[in-house]
């Protein structure tokens, strides 16, 4: 019955059996305990699971943890840095006040560091923030302080 | 969801083993396939994992056409410089599929092989005259696309690549469901040597279909007035809460009018 599935997450090596009906995310939260990555819609839309596999943002409700066999998972847990700093995006949220009830956030901040990857500096405009943010849902903030977020965590990723 | 079984073969003989053996799905991405088991709208006993085959992923140029391995995922095929650089239109295409997370999981055998009716990946298909190659043969994109959902596939059949010729020149435009963001009508526009072609997605009632009428005029005057006076008969066109069959109709004239504008941009 249970399949089994090695992979990294945030850095520490995993390995379990499990029914492989279970969602990455329900393996996220429920087997490992990291609770900051959050079950919003369920349906692939808001994207408050989001985490990075091999760097690049999925949406861990949609998508079973046995596909993530032998890849690296990084969830909101694991971009601070080791002596407990916020990564300069997550910073960048609180500075900017990019968030009201923080459901969203940690959504949000994993995206954000995607978007940022896949941009140069020249490239990442406020129009391109936008539309790359269009997988994940805010329904408090109208996404102004938002986008003043990702692009000042953007200016302070340089170089990291 | 149903209980199944997972598999993750290695090789392509592995998988079309398994799934001969099983009788169960192909799974790659599972950016439609998880969502539909999770609503029990689908319950395959087997799933066989074919992300982890390497001869099943990747983009090269092979002569005057862009290949494209099934597992590639939207998000690689967006920033392919031989996409970009080849078939700008396709690259484009890709870039607007579901949103970022969805083109990172999501891949284009996948999206073939489940031929929503409104998916983006399908026009291009149709519209660029595609070859759809498989485990067993190489299938024409006239012959492949056979109704919602449906498609000339058969039963333990895989497909393993995409060949896409290098048109003169192509674009693809489509007007979103502001709330899904899938096209309520997407509209692919290709000219090349052997004349015009013009797919839509979205707006059929049997999914993607060729506006003959829109190609006949285009191969004479291949410009966006050419397919002013054209109206798509809404007659075989899909109605539902989104969009109405004469809204659809119309749209389509609207956007192959601009998409043929942005081919000759």
């Amino acid at each position: 019955m249970g399949t089994s599935v090695s992979l990294t997450v945030n850095g520490k090596a995993v390995r379990a059996d499990i029914d492989p009906r279970l969602l990455l995310v329900q393996f996220i939260r429920d087997h490992l305990g990291l609770t900051g990555t959050h079950v919003g819609c369920d349906t692939a839309q808001c994207g408050a699971c989001t985490v990075l596999v091999n760097g690049n943002a999925v949406k861990a409700c949609s998508a079973l943890a046995v596909q993530f066999n032998g890849v690296e998972v990084t969830t909101i847990e694991g971009i601070g840095g080791a002596n407990g700093d916020m990564h300069p995006m997550q910073a960048a949220f609180k500075e900017c006040h990019g968030l009201q009830c923080g459901f969203c956030t940690p959504g949000m901040v994993m995206s954000a560091i995607d978007l940022v990857k896949r941009h140069s500096k020249a490239n990442l405009t406020e129009q391109a923030i936008r539309e790359g943010l269009d997988g994940n849902f805010c329904r408090c903030t109208g996404y102004h302080n938002i986008v003043k977020a990702v692009q000042l965590g953007a200016a302070n990723m340089t170089g990291t | 969801m149903y209980a199944f079984e997972f598999h993750r073969p290695k090789s392509l003989s592995d998988a079309v083993a398994l799934l001969a053996k099983s009788q169960g799905k192909l799974i790659a991405g599972g950016q439609s396939l998880v969502g539909a088991m999770k609503l029990r709208l689908a319950s395959p006993g087997n799933l066989v994992d074919v992300s982890g085959i390497a001869e099943l992923h990747g983009i090269k140029r092979e002569g005057s056409s862009i290949v494209i391995g099934a597992t590639t995922r939207h998000a690689d095929v967006a920033q392919s410089q031989d996409v970009r650089g080849g078939i700008p239109a396709l690259a484009e295409l890709a870039n607007g599929i579901g949103d970022r997370q969805v083109r990172n999981m999501g891949t284009i055998g996948g999206s073939l092989a489940n031929n929503d009716p409104a998916a983006d990946y399908p026009a291009a298909v149709l519209g660029l005259n595609a070859t759809i190659r498989t485990n067993k043969r190489t299938i024409a994109a006239d012959d492949y696309f056979k109704g919602m959902y449906t498609t000339a596939l058969q039963d333990g059949e895989i497909i393993t690549a995409v060949s896409f010729p290098i048109p003169k020149c192509a674009a693809y435009i489509k007007f979103r469901n502001p709330a899904s963001r899938f096209a309520l009508v997407g509209v692919f526009v290709c000219q090349n040597a052997s004349g015009v072609r013009v797919a839509v997605t979205g707006a059929g009632s049997s999914g993607v279909f060729r506006a003959t009428a829109m190609e006949q005029a285009l191969a004479k005057n291949f410009t966006a007035n050419a397919v002013k006076n054209i109206k798509i008969d809404p007659a075989n066109l899909s109605s539902d809460i989104h969009a109405g069959a004469p809204y659809r109709s119309h749209l389509i004239g609207v956007l192959t009018a601009r998409a043929v504008a942005q081919a000759m941009a």
